[in-house]
């Protein structure tokens, strides 16, 4: 029934295409932060089709990354052309699984093409690189940033311009940063760190940050159990339970924004995706800064990736890949750049007069570009999915008091090696 | 021939019904045996190997919990709620179409929307709840971050949400009752309470015995506040079962797993319906 249909489906179409050979395309891509992004993209389609006029782009809006992928996947399953799309770096174990991806290495074959496979930031790489072939091109990409109410650090008598950049340094600010009311109820917080939704992305920041990362190469080990990932997590609880400079419990993610731009916490940790809406909100001056280091620096690196679908035609697959060519090209990063505040995917970008200027007068765009040098990449296995939610629930497990560090991240790490064990 | 009518008659909506319904049913019915299939391990017959990772999955026995809580919280309160204001707003009072329309209101807002309004309403510090617990000196408070507060949170909200809804069907019902019953009544010197309990409330049985099982049905089905509340946690301490369906079909990519889940939902859901039907039927009076 399914084949019968698209075959009509195709049939339809051959018929209404014109003689002139022309290419098809059709993608999908998410929107995770806030802004009219569907038209940028749009215009970034009208002017790839303009100087390509034998190639047709139909760029479908499909929703946050978890239904962006849905949608995707039911696509390809029932037959309708798709041959590449925007999803969320860390699908890549998914996508292979399913043998649905195929590597770009596998189509750019060409010396130029070559190079430009390796024109982008290393660590931006490194979720969409498998068994050393580049599945994944970076597109719309953020790291982890801390955000500081430059008013409230002079009103507890610190330095406006000198962020926290150690673990001790942010818990001593924090705590005199930390304000109480006359009855003793604190009525602005030291610091935030969101820890529902994205609850193992902050985490892997404290690990990073305490020397660790939480996954090999390869997608099948989790380091959840090490003693300094463990440390990381009793850093995050203690944050709230031992010196009071957080709420003990959980932080949403989606209101934490609104409580720093209120001042209920001089410091929050959020994704440089943010960065516009709080310039846009903010009423006090604000700085942003790379986080603070314990033993390094460090954040993971999150957000989209270009893949290109194994169901194409050999010339679908050259035109896609143009266009992935031309849309990722320093210039039109630079315009994503500063559209989003996503960082931009290379450092050619930031050498274009456009992002240049927009980076000399507001230079918080460029934190989360020096801090790429730290950074590592978004927690990411075989059955992700699965893996994430265990370290997620280990997280909050320990943040409300449930379980301590150790044995929540013991835990976590039990069920992963059960789920990854086929994958060795 | 007279069977062809028949047939047509019954056409469209046994095709809905089959293509919709019973067929997905089955569907669920015969995936929940398969493990599911990748392109490298493809899909093969497990048997109840399912059914047996689920009564070992520790998240199954606590979302079965915490769904049993929610419906325990939602249902006789959001039913006692409804019955109070039907009565109320049933009675001569001044702006009585007002009334009755803020009582509805909230259940012509759709759930995603709600959600976002009760979230500002629950966050520490700038929401609603902690400014006006905080005019009398309460110390804030991390609602939804706090595992033994969280179900209450959703409680709360889910019976804001549904409570006006039933009331619909008791105002229609109350309205249809005699008013030579309540004159009767007076005559004979009955109370208000004796005339509500002894009359009133087991004339609106089959009322309640609808609305009871809507809220039965409600309190498993209703899930869309999770993915803007709390996404199941802290810790899943608000993870209610069909949630957890929707996570391990789409966030794990099993859809074996999540198909043995929703059959024990359908299978719960049955259950349900019958004994409701069966028990309480025998007590409801149809006129």
């Amino acid at each position: 029934m399914k084949k019968l249909l698209a075959a009509i489906f195709i049939g339809f179409l051959t018929a209404v295409t014109p003689a002139q050979a022309v290419t098809e395309l059709t993608f999908y891509y998410p929107i995770a932060v806030g802004g009219p992004l569907t038209k940028v993209i749009d215009n970034l389609v009208a002017g790839f089709q303009k100087e390509h006029p034998d190639v047709k782009i139909n760029a479908v809006y499909a929703g946050n990354y978890d239904d962006a992928r849905i949608k995707a996947l039911a696509a390809l399953k029932a037959g309708q052309p798709a041959q590449m799309s925007v999803l969320f770096s860390i699908d890549i174990y998914e996508l292979l699984e399913q043998d649905l991806i195929v590597a770009f290495d596998d189509v750019a074959t060409t010396p130029e093409d070559k190079a430009w496979l390796k024109s982008f930031y290393p660590a931006l790489m490194a979720n969409g690189t498998y068994k050393g072939k580049v599945y994944g091109i970076p597109f719309q990409r953020s790291t982890i940033v801390m955000y500081w109410n430059k008013d409230a650090f002079k009103e507890a008598g610190l330095d406006p311009e000198k962020p926290p950049a150690t673990w001790n340094e942010m818990t001593q600010m924090a705590g005199k940063l930390v304000k109480k009311d006359g009855s003793g109820n604190v009525s602005r917080w030291g610091v935030m760190v969101p820890s529902t939704g994205y609850a193992y992305w902050m985490f892997q920041a404290f690990a990073r940050e305490n020397g660790q990362d939480l996954m090999n190469k390869d997608g099948n080990q989790t380091n959840f159990a090490h003693p300094d990932v463990i440390g990381a997590l009793q850093y995050w609880r203690d944050l709230g339970a031992k010196h009071k400079v957080m709420p003990e419990g959980t932080i949403e993610w989606g209101t934490l924004r609104q409580s720093f731009t209120e001042g209920k916490t001089a410091i929050m940790w959020h994704t440089t995706g943010n960065l516009t809406a709080v310039k846009d909100t903010a009423k006090f001056p604000f700085g942003v800064a790379m986080l603070p280091a314990s033993k390094q620096r460090g954040s993971p690196t999150g957000g989209g990736n270009w893949y290109l679908f194994k169901k194409s035609t050999p010339a679908e697959r050259k035109a896609a890949l143009e266009f992935i060519k031309w849309v990722t090209a320093p210039e039109r990063t630079a315009e994503w750049s500063i559209a989003t505040g996503y960082v931009g995917t290379r450092a050619d970008a930031y050498e274009t007069p456009k992002l240049k200027d927009y980076v000399s007068g507001f230079p918080q765009a460029a934190v989360a570009r020096d801090q790429l040098k730290f950074a590592t990449a978004e927690l990411s296995t075989f059955q992700t999915g699965r893996v994430r939610k265990a370290l997620d629930d280990a997280i909050q497990a320990a943040l409300t008091g449930g379980k301590s560090p150790a044995d929540a991240l013991k835990s976590a790490q039990q069920e992963a090696d059960r789920l990854l064990k086929a994958y060795r | 021939m007279k069977h062809v009518y028949g047939w047509l008659l019954l056409a469209p909506a046994a095709i809905l019904l089959v293509g919709f319904t019973h067929y997905p049913a089955a569907a669920t019915l015969f995936q929940s045996v398969f493990s599911t299939g990748t392109a490298v391990r493809p899909s093969r017959f497990v048997g109840l190997g399912n059914y047996a990772a689920l009564v070992e999955d520790p998240t199954f026995w606590q979302v079965l919990g915490n769904n049993f809580w929610f419906a325990l919280g939602t249902i006789p309160t959001s039913i006692a709620l409804a019955l109070l204001m039907a009565i109320w707003v049933n009675g001569k009072l001044p702006a009585r179409a007002l009334v009755r329309m803020s009582y509805f209101t909230p259940t012509i807002l759709p759930m995603i929307a709600v959600a976002n309004l009760w979230l500002y309403f629950y966050t520490p510090q700038i929401g609603l709840l902690d400014k006006v617990s905080g005019l009398f000196g309460a110390p804030s408070h991390n609602w939804l971050g706090d595992p033994h507060t969280v179900m209450g949170c959703l409680i709360a909200m889910t019976i804001w949400k549904e409570a006006g809804f039933f009331m619909i069907f008791y105002l229609a019902a109350l309205q249809s009752l005699p008013p030579e019953l309540e004159e009767a009544a007076r005559i004979e010197g009955a109370s208000r309470w004796y005339f509500f309990w002894r009359v009133t409330f087991p004339l609106l049985m089959p009322t309640t015995l609808f609305v009871l099982v809507n809220a039965t049905i409600n309190s498993f089905k209703l899930v869309d506040h999770l993915f803007i509340l709390t996404k199941g946690g802290p810790d899943n301490a608000s993870n209610l079962l069909l949630y957890y369906i929707y996570q391990v079909a789409f966030s794990f990519f099993d859809t074996a797993y999540a198909a043995t889940l929703t059959v024990i939902l359908l299978f719960l859901l049955g259950v349900f319906a019958i004994l409701q039907f069966q028990l309480i039927e025998k007590r409801v009076h149809y006129r």
